[in-house]
């Protein structure tokens, strides 16, 4: 991964970035991104048809060819998206994360995580909305701009939700054994999220 | 893998659920969130609908093609079984732009079109193959340039600058998009992981010797 060289000057170049966006909620590099949000899907939605109708396709007939597989792929993903979903609300639910917590909570000093911010941590593979709900409730708490409220919406952005990707991904094609994806998927997560701790720590505090 | 971690995830939830009393509420949630999971899938028929129906275009009009053209070196790098130029890489490429512009509307649906291509290569159709577990680590650590969602929650609780969270989760994701790729590509050389590999089981061992 990134030698200790490249990470700070990757650091320094964050931190610039850091600098201009909180230049004013209006800088440029907003203004861009949220331009890039608006406008990508009609953008594309105009462009595929015209480029396709250029090149002489019938652009109705393989919209909808394409389309009817829609509804297939969609209840293909039925039986995994059940399992993945039903044992991680049984999990939530017994409050079983609460006994996690306290399990790890001595290794957060270690790596200078607020203790409030794991339970964020550990829902981030696990649940999309789960997590937005915990770090919803820490900014209504602590504030959106305290250190705590900014390393939580960090953590939230550094990384998805494996679980629900692999059920949906790996069941919209039928497959069931998924290998090392999972081994992989989290190796990721654990990184995006120390990660996060460390650049807040750098960029916040 | 996913067979432990799913059975624990019910085990232990049954077990600390019933010292915790709470065994009524692990019920529910059981309940419940199979609805959900129904309602989550059925939800994207619509969507799903429109963009693989815009993908069906865009592989007839050769434009999937051009953008497999697009990012050759990179697809060689990351995807070396797949075939040049292959429609899998350009729907891939969609999929990740979707991803880093924060479309998740769409980027699943694009996603869904590649995995789809993926598999018209796989010789074991309910077994991931390699370049299928590298595509599912780019998207279960997934960048995104704008996380739209969080962003409108801090600015509905008052934030002075809501955007600020930009530059530190892009770097974060960042880094965990090279720590699961990086992942998937070491263990794909493991042993284990090996003897399950689709590409292996017909081919045999010696073109899989070649690939490591």
């Amino acid at each position: 991964m990134l030698d200790s060289l490249s990470t700070a000057a990757a650091i320094d170049t964050i931190t610039q970035v850091a600098q201009t966006a909180t230049g004013g909620s209006e800088s440029l590099f907003v203004i861009i991104m949220k331009g890039f949000s608006n406008y990508a899907i009609p953008f594309l939605l105009l462009v595929i048809p015209i480029l396709g109708f250029a090149k002489k396709v019938k652009v109705y007939e393989a919209f909808v060819d394409g389309a009817k597989e829609g509804f297939h792929v969609a209840v293909r993903i039925i039986p995994y998206l059940v399992a993945i979903l039903v044992a991680i609300g049984m999990f939530r639910a017994s409050g079983a994360m609460d006994f996690f917590v306290k399990l790890l909570s001595p290794l957060t000093n270690l790596v200078g995580m607020p203790a409030e911010t794991l339970p964020v941590a550990l829902m981030r593979p696990l649940s999309g909305s789960g997590t937005l709900g915990l770090v919803t409730e820490l900014m209504n708490q602590f504030g959106p701009d305290s250190f705590i409220g900014r390393l939580a919406s960090t953590m939230f952005g550094s990384t998805e939700t494996t679980f629900y990707v692999l059920a949906v991904y790996f069941g919209s094609v039928g497959i069931r054994r998924t290998r090392h994806a999972v081994a992989a998927g989290l190796v990721g997560d654990i990184t995006g999220l120390l990660v996060a701790v460390l650049i807040c720590r750098v960029v916040f505090l | 893998m996913l067979n432990y971690i799913w059975l624990a995830l019910m085990v232990i939830a049954i077990i600390v659920g019933a010292i915790n009393g709470r065994i009524e509420e692990v019920t529910k949630a059981a309940v419940e969130n199979a609805s959900t999971a129904v309602d989550i899938s059925l939800g994207l028929i619509g969507i799903m609908a429109l963009w693989l129906g815009v993908m069906k275009i865009a592989e007839k009009g050769g434009i999937i093609q051009i953008l497999s053209r697009a990012i050759r070196p990179i697809a060689r790098f990351l995807f070396p079984r797949i075939p040049k130029d292959y429609p899998a890489i350009g729907a891939m490429l969609m999929n990740i732009i979707a991803n880093w512009l924060g479309l998740g509307n769409a980027a699943t649906p694009l996603g869904l079109k590649a995995m789809e291509e993926l598999q018209t290569l796989n010789k074991s159709k309910d077994t991931a193959t390699n370049a299928m577990v590298v595509f599912l680590a780019l998207n279960t650590a997934s960048i995104t340039i704008i996380p739209m969602t969080v962003i409108a929650v801090r600015a509905k609780l008052g934030s002075a600058n809501p955007f600020e969270i930009i530059s530190t989760a892009v770097f974060a994701s960042t880094c965990a998009t090279i720590a699961a790729v990086t992942a998937a590509k070491l263990m794909q050389k493991l042993r284990v992981i090996r003897r399950s590999d689709p590409d292996l089981t017909d081919r045999g061992r010696k073109k899989g010797e070649e690939d490591a």
